[in-house]
Protein backbone atom coordinates (compact mmCIF):
# COMPACT_ATOMS: atom_id res chain seq x y z
CA UNK A 1 0.00 0.00 0.00
CA UNK A 2 1.21 3.90 -0.48
CA UNK A 3 2.84 5.17 2.35
CA UNK A 4 1.02 8.38 1.69
CA UNK A 5 -2.36 6.21 1.92
CA UNK A 6 -1.46 4.44 4.85
CA UNK A 7 -0.43 7.85 6.62
CA UNK A 8 -3.78 9.63 5.82
CA UNK A 9 -5.79 6.40 7.28
CA UNK A 10 -3.94 6.27 10.35
CA UNK A 11 -4.15 9.57 11.56
CA UNK A 12 -8.00 9.73 10.00
CA UNK A 13 -8.30 7.26 13.00
CA UNK A 14 -6.70 8.31 15.73
CA UNK A 15 -9.03 11.51 15.22
CA UNK A 16 -12.38 9.19 15.04
CA UNK A 17 -10.95 7.39 18.26
CA UNK A 18 -10.62 10.61 20.00
CA UNK A 19 -14.22 11.99 18.84
CA UNK A 20 -15.93 9.02 19.02
CA UNK A 21 -15.16 8.61 23.09
CA UNK A 22 -14.61 12.33 24.08
CA UNK A 23 -17.38 12.35 26.53
CA UNK A 24 -17.93 9.62 28.34
CA UNK A 25 -20.03 9.16 31.98
CA UNK A 26 -17.92 7.15 34.32
CA UNK A 27 -20.89 4.76 34.77
CA UNK A 28 -18.94 3.48 31.08
CA UNK A 29 -15.99 3.39 31.76
CA UNK A 30 -15.56 0.17 32.43
CA UNK A 31 -17.79 -1.40 29.69
CA UNK A 32 -15.53 0.53 27.15
CA UNK A 33 -12.65 -0.23 28.27
CA UNK A 34 -13.37 -3.77 27.76
CA UNK A 35 -15.32 -3.17 24.47
CA UNK A 36 -12.14 -1.78 23.03
CA UNK A 37 -9.89 -4.84 24.50
CA UNK A 38 -12.04 -6.53 22.39
CA UNK A 39 -11.67 -4.89 19.56
CA UNK A 40 -7.89 -5.51 19.35
CA UNK A 41 -8.77 -8.66 19.28
CA UNK A 42 -8.76 -8.56 15.08
CA UNK A 43 -5.10 -9.20 15.66
CA UNK A 44 -6.78 -12.43 15.23
CA UNK A 45 -6.97 -11.78 11.48
CA UNK A 46 -2.96 -10.64 11.51
CA UNK A 47 -2.66 -14.54 13.11
CA UNK A 48 -4.46 -16.46 10.73
CA UNK A 49 -2.47 -14.65 7.79
CA UNK A 50 0.50 -15.37 9.63
CA UNK A 51 -0.40 -18.97 10.42
CA UNK A 52 -1.22 -19.12 6.33
CA UNK A 53 2.86 -17.96 5.50
CA UNK A 54 4.30 -19.81 7.89
CA UNK A 55 7.24 -22.11 6.29
CA UNK A 56 8.64 -24.11 9.87
CA UNK A 57 7.54 -25.84 12.66
CA UNK A 58 8.55 -22.89 14.66
CA UNK A 59 6.99 -20.34 12.66
CA UNK A 60 3.65 -22.52 12.77
CA UNK A 61 3.44 -23.10 16.70
CA UNK A 62 4.14 -19.10 17.24
CA UNK A 63 0.89 -18.51 14.51
CA UNK A 64 -1.45 -20.97 16.50
CA UNK A 65 -0.34 -19.74 19.87
CA UNK A 66 -1.01 -16.78 18.25
CA UNK A 67 -4.84 -17.24 17.39
CA UNK A 68 -4.97 -18.76 20.67
CA UNK A 69 -4.68 -16.08 22.62
CA UNK A 70 -6.21 -13.59 20.12
CA UNK A 71 -9.43 -15.85 20.12
CA UNK A 72 -9.28 -15.48 23.84
CA UNK A 73 -9.29 -12.07 23.73
CA UNK A 74 -11.52 -11.57 20.77
CA UNK A 75 -14.19 -13.58 22.31
CA UNK A 76 -13.72 -13.80 25.36
CA UNK A 77 -13.88 -9.60 25.43
CA UNK A 78 -16.89 -9.13 23.43
CA UNK A 79 -18.93 -11.91 25.50
CA UNK A 80 -17.57 -10.10 29.33
CA UNK A 81 -18.56 -6.44 28.00
CA UNK A 82 -22.07 -8.07 26.88
CA UNK A 83 -22.47 -9.20 30.64
CA UNK A 84 -21.63 -6.30 32.15
CA UNK A 85 -24.14 -4.23 29.71
CA UNK A 86 -26.99 -6.70 30.22
CA UNK A 87 -27.01 -5.38 34.15
CA UNK A 88 -28.07 -2.30 32.56
CA UNK A 89 -30.29 -3.20 30.77
CA UNK A 90 -32.14 -5.10 33.41
CA UNK A 91 -32.50 -2.01 35.71
CA UNK A 92 -34.14 -0.25 33.01
CA UNK A 93 -36.45 -2.87 32.43
CA UNK A 94 -37.12 -2.95 36.21
CA UNK A 95 -37.49 1.19 36.05
CA UNK A 96 -40.13 0.17 33.34
CA UNK A 97 -41.99 -1.78 35.13
CA UNK B 1 -12.50 -13.62 -3.79
CA UNK B 2 -10.92 -9.86 -5.24
CA UNK B 3 -8.65 -7.96 -3.93
CA UNK B 4 -10.91 -5.36 -3.62
CA UNK B 5 -14.06 -6.96 -2.40
CA UNK B 6 -11.57 -8.27 0.38
CA UNK B 7 -10.60 -4.96 1.37
CA UNK B 8 -14.37 -3.20 1.08
CA UNK B 9 -15.22 -5.90 3.75
CA UNK B 10 -12.44 -5.32 5.65
CA UNK B 11 -13.72 -1.37 5.70
CA UNK B 12 -17.27 -2.28 6.88
CA UNK B 13 -15.54 -3.96 9.82
CA UNK B 14 -13.54 -1.18 10.32
CA UNK B 15 -17.00 0.88 10.33
CA UNK B 16 -18.50 -1.62 12.49
CA UNK B 17 -15.81 -0.75 15.26
CA UNK B 18 -16.21 2.90 15.05
CA UNK B 19 -20.16 2.66 15.52
CA UNK B 20 -19.33 0.43 18.45
CA UNK B 21 -17.27 2.68 20.20
CA UNK B 22 -19.60 5.25 20.06
CA UNK B 23 -22.53 3.08 20.90
CA UNK B 24 -20.62 2.26 23.72
CA UNK B 25 -20.15 5.89 24.85
CA UNK B 26 -23.84 6.28 25.91
CA UNK B 27 -26.03 3.95 28.17
CA UNK B 28 -28.89 3.47 26.25
CA UNK B 29 -26.82 2.28 23.05
CA UNK B 30 -23.96 0.41 24.69
CA UNK B 31 -25.49 -3.13 24.63
CA UNK B 32 -26.17 -2.70 20.64
CA UNK B 33 -22.52 -1.23 20.20
CA UNK B 34 -20.58 -3.83 21.38
CA UNK B 35 -23.20 -6.15 19.52
CA UNK B 36 -22.28 -4.18 16.42
CA UNK B 37 -18.62 -5.15 17.73
CA UNK B 38 -18.90 -8.11 17.67
CA UNK B 39 -20.83 -8.59 14.68
CA UNK B 40 -17.61 -6.43 12.94
CA UNK B 41 -15.17 -9.10 14.54
CA UNK B 42 -16.91 -12.12 13.74
CA UNK B 43 -17.53 -10.43 9.50
CA UNK B 44 -13.63 -9.97 9.42
CA UNK B 45 -12.38 -13.06 10.59
CA UNK B 46 -14.62 -15.42 8.52
CA UNK B 47 -13.53 -13.16 5.21
CA UNK B 48 -9.79 -13.61 5.90
CA UNK B 49 -10.06 -17.79 5.36
CA UNK B 50 -11.73 -16.63 1.79
CA UNK B 51 -8.43 -14.90 0.31
CA UNK B 52 -5.46 -15.52 0.31
CA UNK B 53 -2.77 -12.73 1.19
CA UNK B 54 0.56 -12.06 -0.03
CA UNK B 55 3.51 -13.34 2.07
CA UNK B 56 5.63 -10.79 3.02
CA UNK B 57 8.94 -12.89 1.77
CA UNK B 58 8.28 -12.08 -2.00
CA UNK B 59 6.82 -15.22 -2.85
CA UNK B 60 3.22 -14.62 -4.78
CA UNK B 61 0.01 -15.69 -3.16
CA UNK B 62 -1.40 -19.21 -3.55
CA UNK B 63 -4.50 -20.72 -4.25
CA UNK B 64 -7.27 -21.24 -1.56
CA UNK B 65 -8.11 -23.14 1.29
CA UNK B 66 -5.20 -21.70 3.58
CA UNK B 67 -2.06 -23.71 4.38
CA UNK B 68 -2.06 -25.33 7.57
CA UNK B 69 -6.73 -24.31 7.69
CA UNK B 70 -6.93 -27.58 9.85
CA UNK B 71 -4.50 -26.32 12.56
CA UNK B 72 -5.78 -22.71 11.95
CA UNK B 73 -9.12 -24.05 13.29
CA UNK B 74 -7.93 -26.14 15.91
CA UNK B 75 -6.25 -23.38 17.67
CA UNK B 76 -9.42 -20.90 17.22
CA UNK B 77 -11.69 -23.75 19.12
CA UNK B 78 -9.29 -24.00 21.89
CA UNK B 79 -9.35 -20.19 22.18
CA UNK B 80 -12.81 -20.28 22.19
CA UNK B 81 -13.03 -23.06 24.66
CA UNK B 82 -10.40 -21.02 26.93
CA UNK B 83 -12.05 -17.61 26.51
CA UNK B 84 -15.87 -18.06 26.65
CA UNK B 85 -16.63 -20.14 29.53
CA UNK B 86 -13.62 -17.67 31.11
CA UNK B 87 -15.52 -14.56 30.15
CA UNK B 88 -19.04 -16.38 31.18
CA UNK B 89 -18.28 -17.43 34.52
CA UNK B 90 -16.43 -15.10 36.03
CA UNK B 91 -17.81 -12.96 39.13
CA UNK B 92 -18.86 -9.19 39.12
CA UNK B 93 -16.17 -9.08 41.44
CA UNK B 94 -13.51 -10.51 39.29
CA UNK B 95 -14.49 -8.41 35.75
CA UNK B 96 -11.39 -6.01 35.95
CA UNK B 97 -9.13 -8.47 36.19
CA UNK B 98 -10.13 -10.24 33.67
CA UNK B 99 -10.44 -7.33 31.04
CA UNK B 100 -6.53 -7.22 32.42
CA UNK B 101 -5.88 -10.41 31.38
CA UNK B 102 -7.81 -10.46 27.76
CA UNK B 103 -6.02 -7.42 27.06
CA UNK B 104 -2.46 -9.46 28.00
CA UNK B 105 -3.44 -12.29 25.80
CA UNK B 106 -3.97 -9.61 23.05
CA UNK B 107 -0.73 -7.97 23.00
CA UNK B 108 1.17 -11.13 23.27
CA UNK B 109 -0.61 -12.42 20.44
CA UNK B 110 0.10 -8.92 18.54
CA UNK B 111 4.21 -9.80 19.51
CA UNK B 112 3.91 -13.59 18.40
CA UNK B 113 2.41 -12.38 15.01
CA UNK B 114 5.26 -9.47 15.07
CA UNK B 115 8.07 -12.29 15.76
CA UNK B 116 6.89 -14.72 13.03
CA UNK B 117 6.08 -12.03 10.60
CA UNK B 118 10.20 -11.14 11.10
CA UNK B 119 11.05 -14.67 10.96
CA UNK B 120 9.29 -14.21 7.32
CA UNK B 121 10.66 -10.99 5.94
CA UNK B 122 12.88 -11.95 3.07
CA UNK B 123 15.47 -9.73 1.72
CA UNK B 124 12.59 -7.63 -0.33
CA UNK B 125 11.54 -6.27 2.97
CA UNK B 126 11.58 -2.61 3.55
CA UNK B 127 13.38 -0.85 6.86
CA UNK B 128 9.67 0.56 7.28
CA UNK B 129 8.36 -2.96 7.80
CA UNK B 130 11.28 -3.76 9.75
CA UNK B 131 10.73 -1.08 12.43
CA UNK B 132 7.11 -1.69 12.62
CA UNK B 133 7.71 -5.18 13.64
CA UNK B 134 10.46 -4.17 16.39
CA UNK B 135 7.76 -1.93 17.66
CA UNK B 136 4.81 -4.65 17.91
CA UNK B 137 7.57 -7.09 19.49
CA UNK B 138 8.40 -4.62 22.05
CA UNK B 139 5.03 -2.98 22.88
CA UNK B 140 2.96 -6.26 22.61
CA UNK B 141 5.59 -7.71 25.14
CA UNK B 142 5.62 -4.88 27.66
CA UNK B 143 1.79 -5.07 27.10
CA UNK B 144 1.82 -8.71 28.01
CA UNK B 145 3.84 -9.02 31.12
CA UNK B 146 2.51 -5.99 32.91
CA UNK B 147 -1.23 -6.57 32.07
CA UNK B 148 0.23 -9.93 34.06
CA UNK B 149 1.09 -8.15 36.69
CA UNK B 150 -2.06 -5.60 36.96
CA UNK B 151 -3.67 -8.99 36.87
CA UNK B 152 -1.91 -9.98 40.03
CA UNK B 153 -2.21 -6.77 41.23
CA UNK B 154 -6.10 -7.17 41.12
CA UNK B 155 -6.00 -10.74 41.76
CA UNK B 156 -4.46 -9.95 45.34
CA UNK B 157 -1.59 -12.85 44.50
CA UNK B 158 0.65 -9.65 44.81
CA UNK B 159 0.97 -7.27 46.94
CA UNK B 160 -1.61 -3.92 45.86
CA UNK B 161 0.70 -1.49 47.38
CA UNK B 162 3.78 0.52 44.85
CA UNK B 163 6.83 -2.10 45.20
CA UNK B 164 9.66 0.35 44.96
CA UNK B 165 12.66 -0.84 45.46
CA UNK B 166 16.41 1.19 45.67
CA UNK B 167 17.77 2.22 42.60
CA UNK B 168 14.43 1.44 41.06
CA UNK B 169 14.50 3.77 38.49
CA UNK B 170 17.93 3.65 37.50
CA UNK B 171 17.61 -0.11 36.77
CA UNK B 172 14.13 1.10 35.09
CA UNK B 173 15.75 3.49 32.73
CA UNK B 174 18.72 0.83 31.52
CA UNK B 175 16.26 -1.57 30.82
CA UNK B 176 14.46 1.13 28.84
CA UNK B 177 17.82 1.93 26.94
CA UNK B 178 18.67 -1.84 26.89
CA UNK B 179 15.49 -2.06 24.43
CA UNK B 180 15.82 1.05 22.47
CA UNK B 181 19.64 -0.53 21.76
CA UNK B 182 18.56 -4.18 21.01
CA UNK B 183 15.60 -2.39 18.74
CA UNK B 184 18.27 -0.55 16.92
CA UNK B 185 20.56 -3.58 16.90
CA UNK B 186 17.43 -5.84 15.73
CA UNK B 187 16.77 -3.10 12.35
CA UNK B 188 19.92 -2.87 11.94
CA UNK B 189 20.73 -6.45 11.54
CA UNK B 190 18.16 -8.95 10.62
CA UNK B 191 18.68 -12.32 13.23
CA UNK B 192 16.72 -14.30 15.24
CA UNK B 193 18.77 -14.08 18.13
CA UNK B 194 18.98 -10.21 18.78
CA UNK B 195 15.03 -10.64 18.64
CA UNK B 196 14.55 -13.18 21.05
CA UNK B 197 16.88 -11.02 23.38
CA UNK B 198 14.53 -7.74 22.69
CA UNK B 199 11.43 -9.65 23.40
CA UNK B 200 13.06 -10.78 27.32
CA UNK B 201 14.11 -7.18 27.47
CA UNK B 202 10.70 -6.08 26.74
CA UNK B 203 8.35 -8.44 28.89
CA UNK B 204 11.26 -7.30 31.89
CA UNK B 205 10.44 -3.85 31.10
CA UNK B 206 6.88 -4.38 31.38
CA UNK B 207 7.30 -5.79 34.07
CA UNK B 208 9.98 -3.04 36.00
CA UNK B 209 7.01 -0.11 34.41
CA UNK B 210 3.72 -2.04 36.33
CA UNK B 211 5.34 -2.50 40.00
CA UNK B 212 5.38 0.68 41.04
CA UNK B 213 1.92 1.51 40.00
CA UNK B 214 -0.12 1.61 43.41
CA UNK B 215 -3.34 -0.33 43.63
CA UNK B 216 -5.96 2.50 43.32
CA UNK B 217 -4.17 3.95 39.66
CA UNK B 218 -3.89 -0.14 38.51
CA UNK B 219 -7.46 0.49 36.42
CA UNK B 220 -5.74 3.88 34.84
CA UNK B 221 -2.88 1.44 33.51
CA UNK B 222 -5.09 -1.22 32.25
CA UNK B 223 -6.68 1.46 29.99
CA UNK B 224 -2.98 2.91 29.08
CA UNK B 225 -1.59 -0.63 28.25
CA UNK B 226 -5.40 -1.02 26.15
CA UNK B 227 -4.38 1.57 23.90
CA UNK B 228 -0.72 0.46 23.98
CA UNK B 229 -2.09 -3.25 22.22
CA UNK B 230 -4.06 -1.22 20.09
CA UNK B 231 -1.23 0.90 18.14
CA UNK B 232 0.57 -2.80 17.90
CA UNK B 233 -2.37 -3.91 16.54
CA UNK B 234 -1.99 -1.28 14.10
CA UNK B 235 1.61 -1.39 12.59
CA UNK B 236 1.12 -5.42 12.67
CA UNK B 237 -1.44 -4.19 10.04
CA UNK B 238 1.10 -2.14 8.06
CA UNK B 239 3.01 -4.96 7.68
CA UNK B 240 0.70 -7.53 7.15
CA UNK B 241 -1.20 -4.77 4.55
CA UNK B 242 -4.28 -5.16 6.49
CA UNK B 243 -5.99 -1.88 5.90
CA UNK B 244 -8.59 -3.08 8.71
CA UNK B 245 -5.57 -3.69 11.46
CA UNK B 246 -4.73 -0.64 10.70
CA UNK B 247 -8.07 0.99 11.42
CA UNK B 248 -9.04 -1.08 13.97
CA UNK B 249 -5.55 -0.82 16.26
CA UNK B 250 -5.56 3.19 15.79
CA UNK B 251 -9.21 3.62 17.19
CA UNK B 252 -8.48 1.39 20.06
CA UNK B 253 -4.77 3.34 20.64
CA UNK B 254 -6.48 6.81 20.13
CA UNK B 255 -9.80 6.12 21.90
CA UNK B 256 -7.96 4.12 24.99
CA UNK B 257 -5.59 7.23 25.55
CA UNK B 258 -8.60 8.99 25.77
CA UNK B 259 -10.48 7.00 28.28
CA UNK B 260 -7.37 6.91 30.33
CA UNK B 261 -7.28 10.58 30.53
CA UNK B 262 -10.75 10.40 31.50
CA UNK B 263 -10.27 8.08 34.03
CA UNK B 264 -7.23 9.98 35.90
CA UNK B 265 -9.38 12.61 35.72
CA UNK B 266 -11.92 11.46 37.50
CA UNK B 267 -9.40 10.39 40.36
CA UNK B 268 -8.36 13.64 40.79
CA UNK B 269 -4.57 12.43 39.07
CA UNK B 270 -2.19 13.64 36.07
CA UNK B 271 -1.65 10.23 33.66
CA UNK B 272 2.52 11.25 34.58
CA UNK B 273 1.50 11.42 38.13
CA UNK B 274 0.20 8.16 38.33
CA UNK B 275 2.80 6.57 36.44
CA UNK B 276 5.86 8.06 38.18
CA UNK B 277 4.65 9.01 41.02
CA UNK B 278 5.66 5.84 42.80
CA UNK B 279 9.10 6.62 42.05
CA UNK B 280 9.18 9.43 44.47
CA UNK B 281 6.74 8.24 47.00
CA UNK B 282 7.91 7.77 50.63
CA UNK B 283 6.22 5.66 52.89
CA UNK B 284 3.53 7.02 54.65
CA UNK B 285 3.54 8.41 58.10
CA UNK B 286 -0.18 8.66 58.56
CA UNK B 287 -0.14 4.64 58.01
CA UNK B 288 3.01 4.52 60.40
CA UNK B 289 0.70 6.76 63.09
CA UNK B 290 -1.40 4.51 64.56
CA UNK B 291 -2.12 0.97 64.68
CA UNK B 292 -3.78 0.92 68.81
CA UNK B 293 -5.69 3.34 68.70
CA UNK B 294 -9.01 3.11 69.93
CA UNK B 295 -12.06 3.01 67.60
CA UNK B 296 -15.84 3.18 68.19
CA UNK B 297 -17.67 -0.52 66.68
CA UNK B 298 -21.82 -1.14 67.28
CA UNK B 299 -23.69 -3.79 66.90
CA UNK B 300 -25.92 -4.45 64.33
CA UNK B 301 -29.05 -2.90 66.53
CA UNK B 302 -27.15 -0.02 67.11
CA UNK B 303 -26.93 0.79 63.50
CA UNK B 304 -30.50 0.03 63.35
CA UNK B 305 -31.57 2.84 65.88
CA UNK B 306 -29.61 5.55 64.12
CA UNK B 307 -31.29 4.28 60.75
CA UNK B 308 -34.88 4.36 62.60
CA UNK B 309 -34.10 7.69 63.76
CA UNK B 310 -32.66 9.60 60.64
CA UNK B 311 -34.03 11.46 57.91
CA UNK B 312 -31.94 11.30 55.58
CA UNK B 313 -29.21 8.08 54.50
CA UNK B 314 -26.43 8.11 52.08
CA UNK B 315 -25.10 4.70 51.32
CA UNK B 316 -21.93 4.55 50.05
CA UNK B 317 -20.35 1.34 48.44
CA UNK B 318 -17.25 0.00 47.58
CA UNK B 319 -15.08 -2.82 46.34
CA UNK B 320 -16.43 -4.65 49.56
CA UNK B 321 -19.80 -4.40 48.79
CA UNK B 322 -18.65 -6.36 45.87
CA UNK B 323 -16.68 -9.19 48.03
CA UNK B 324 -19.25 -9.83 49.98
CA UNK B 325 -21.95 -9.94 46.82
CA UNK B 326 -24.05 -8.11 49.42
CA UNK B 327 -25.62 -5.88 46.45
CA UNK B 328 -29.34 -7.46 47.19
CA UNK B 329 -29.02 -7.16 50.62
CA UNK B 330 -28.18 -3.55 50.28
CA UNK B 331 -31.11 -3.16 48.44
CA UNK B 332 -33.59 -4.35 50.30
CA UNK B 333 -32.14 -2.12 53.74
CA UNK B 334 -33.00 0.91 51.50
CA UNK B 335 -36.50 -0.69 50.47
CA UNK B 336 -36.92 -1.29 54.29
CA UNK B 337 -35.51 2.47 54.99
CA UNK B 338 -37.86 4.39 52.45
CA UNK B 339 -40.65 2.38 53.38
CA UNK B 340 -40.16 4.31 57.21
CA UNK B 341 -40.21 7.66 54.83
CA UNK B 342 -36.39 7.88 55.19
CA UNK B 343 -34.77 9.62 52.65
CA UNK B 344 -32.52 7.22 50.70
CA UNK B 345 -29.42 7.90 48.25
CA UNK B 346 -26.56 6.03 46.90
CA UNK B 347 -23.20 8.15 47.00
CA UNK B 348 -21.44 6.44 43.48
CA UNK B 349 -17.79 7.91 43.60
CA UNK B 350 -16.27 7.77 39.92
CA UNK B 351 -13.78 4.94 40.66
CA UNK B 352 -15.19 2.93 44.09
CA UNK B 353 -14.49 -0.67 43.44
CA UNK B 354 -11.40 -1.54 41.34
CA UNK B 355 -12.96 -0.06 38.12
CA UNK B 356 -15.07 3.41 37.05
CA UNK B 357 -18.10 2.08 36.90
CA UNK B 358 -18.09 -1.10 39.32
CA UNK B 359 -20.91 0.00 41.71
CA UNK B 360 -23.20 1.18 39.03
CA UNK B 361 -23.08 -2.15 37.48
CA UNK B 362 -23.12 -3.76 40.71
CA UNK B 363 -26.14 -2.22 42.11
CA UNK B 364 -27.82 -2.35 38.29
CA UNK B 365 -28.06 -5.80 39.21
CA UNK B 366 -29.93 -5.85 42.56
CA UNK B 367 -32.63 -3.59 40.74
CA UNK B 368 -31.80 -0.38 42.56
CA UNK B 369 -33.82 2.46 40.87
CA UNK B 370 -31.76 4.31 38.39
CA UNK B 371 -32.85 7.67 40.38
CA UNK B 372 -31.24 6.83 43.84
CA UNK B 373 -27.85 6.58 42.33
CA UNK B 374 -25.99 10.06 43.15
CA UNK B 375 -22.62 10.34 41.21
CA UNK B 376 -20.05 12.52 43.40
CA UNK B 377 -20.55 16.49 42.99
CA UNK B 378 -24.21 15.41 43.02
CA UNK B 379 -23.97 14.14 46.25
CA UNK B 380 -21.16 15.79 48.38
CA UNK B 381 -23.16 19.14 48.72
CA UNK B 382 -25.81 17.17 50.96
CA UNK B 383 -23.90 15.37 53.21
CA UNK B 384 -24.30 18.79 55.61
CA UNK B 385 -27.73 17.53 55.93
CA UNK B 386 -27.41 13.83 55.78
CA UNK B 387 -28.02 12.15 59.23
CA UNK B 388 -26.27 8.79 58.58
CA UNK B 389 -23.58 7.92 55.84
CA UNK B 390 -23.50 3.87 55.85
CA UNK B 391 -20.23 3.07 54.19
CA UNK B 392 -19.95 0.17 53.02
CA UNK B 393 -16.68 -1.87 52.53
CA UNK B 394 -15.45 1.73 50.85
CA UNK B 395 -12.14 3.00 52.16
CA UNK B 396 -10.08 5.00 49.73
CA UNK B 397 -12.91 6.68 48.29
CA UNK B 398 -13.62 8.46 51.35
CA UNK B 399 -10.70 9.10 52.61
CA UNK B 400 -10.15 12.55 53.80
CA UNK B 401 -6.22 12.01 53.31
CA UNK B 402 -7.02 12.55 50.21
CA UNK B 403 -7.41 16.48 50.80
CA UNK B 404 -5.56 16.83 53.78
CA UNK B 405 -2.66 15.07 53.54
CA UNK B 406 0.21 16.19 50.63
CA UNK B 407 2.27 13.38 49.26
CA UNK B 408 -0.13 10.59 50.26
CA UNK B 409 -0.63 8.87 47.03
CA UNK B 410 -4.15 9.56 46.57
CA UNK B 411 -3.78 13.47 47.79
CA UNK B 412 -5.70 15.18 45.32
CA UNK B 413 -8.14 12.63 44.34
CA UNK B 414 -11.66 14.15 44.85
CA UNK B 415 -13.49 12.00 47.53
CA UNK B 416 -17.19 11.48 49.31
CA UNK B 417 -17.09 13.98 51.54
CA UNK B 418 -18.82 11.64 54.78
CA UNK B 419 -17.57 13.11 57.10
CA UNK B 420 -19.74 16.13 56.70
CA UNK B 421 -22.76 13.70 57.57
CA UNK B 422 -24.08 13.63 61.17
CA UNK B 423 -22.99 10.09 61.95
CA UNK B 424 -21.02 7.59 59.77
CA UNK B 425 -21.33 4.32 59.97
CA UNK B 426 -18.03 1.76 58.44
CA UNK B 427 -19.12 -1.54 57.20
CA UNK B 428 -15.82 -3.07 57.22
CA UNK B 429 -14.07 -6.70 57.45
CA UNK B 430 -11.00 -5.81 59.86
CA UNK B 431 -9.60 -2.90 60.25
CA UNK B 432 -7.14 -3.33 57.72
CA UNK B 433 -6.27 -0.50 55.22
CA UNK B 434 -8.00 0.05 51.73
CA UNK B 435 -6.30 -1.07 48.54
CA UNK B 436 -4.23 2.00 48.03
CA UNK B 437 -2.77 1.25 51.55
CA UNK B 438 -3.12 3.95 53.63
CA UNK B 439 -5.07 4.61 56.51
CA UNK B 440 -8.30 6.47 56.85
CA UNK B 441 -8.24 9.30 60.19
CA UNK B 442 -11.85 8.84 59.65
CA UNK B 443 -12.55 5.52 61.05
CA UNK B 444 -11.58 7.21 64.52
CA UNK B 445 -13.14 10.49 64.26
CA UNK B 446 -15.77 10.17 67.45
CA UNK B 447 -18.79 9.93 65.08
CA UNK B 448 -17.67 7.14 63.47
CA UNK B 449 -19.26 3.65 64.00
CA UNK B 450 -17.81 0.60 62.73
CA UNK B 451 -20.08 -2.48 62.31
CA UNK B 452 -17.25 -5.48 61.76
CA UNK B 453 -17.78 -8.28 59.53
CA UNK B 454 -19.08 -9.95 55.87
CA UNK B 455 -20.93 -6.90 54.72
CA UNK B 456 -23.78 -8.84 53.73
CA UNK B 457 -24.03 -11.06 56.97
CA UNK B 458 -23.74 -7.42 58.60
CA UNK B 459 -26.73 -5.89 56.66
CA UNK B 460 -29.02 -9.36 56.94
CA UNK B 461 -28.39 -8.68 60.69
CA UNK B 462 -29.11 -4.94 60.39
CA UNK B 463 -32.19 -5.67 58.42
CA UNK B 464 -34.14 -7.97 60.74
CA UNK B 465 -33.08 -5.56 63.79
CA UNK B 466 -33.94 -2.40 61.85
CA UNK B 467 -38.01 -4.47 60.85
CA UNK B 468 -37.97 -5.27 64.11
CA UNK B 469 -37.77 -1.22 65.84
Amino acid sequence: MEPMAIVSIFVLAVFVGFEVVSKVSSTLHTPLMSGANAIHGVILVGAIIVADHSHTNLELGLSLAAIVLATINMVGGFVVTDRMLEMFKGKKKGADQ
Amino acid sequence: MSSALYDLIGLAAGVCFILALKGLSHPKTARRGNLIGALGATVATLVVFLYVTKPADGTPAHSLPLHNLGWILGAIAVGLAIGVPAARKVQMTQMPQLVALFNGVGGGAAALVAIVEYLNLGAEATKAEVIFTVFTVVVGCVSFSGSIITFMKLQELMTTRPVVFPGGRFVIAATLAAVLGVSGWVVAALGTTPLLVLAALSLLFGILFVLPVGGADVPIVISLLNAFTGLTVAASGYVLNSTLLIIAGTLVGASGTILTRLMADAMGRSLFGTLFGAFTAKPQDVAAAGEERPVRSGSPDDVAILLNYARRVVIVPGFGLAVAQAQHTVRELADLMISKGIDVAYGIHPVAGRMPGHMNVLLAEANVPYDQLAEMDEVNPTFGQTDVAIVIGANDVVNPAAKTTPGCPIYGMPILEVSNAANVIFLKRSMRPGFAGIENELLYDPKTMLLFGDAKASLTKVVSALKAL
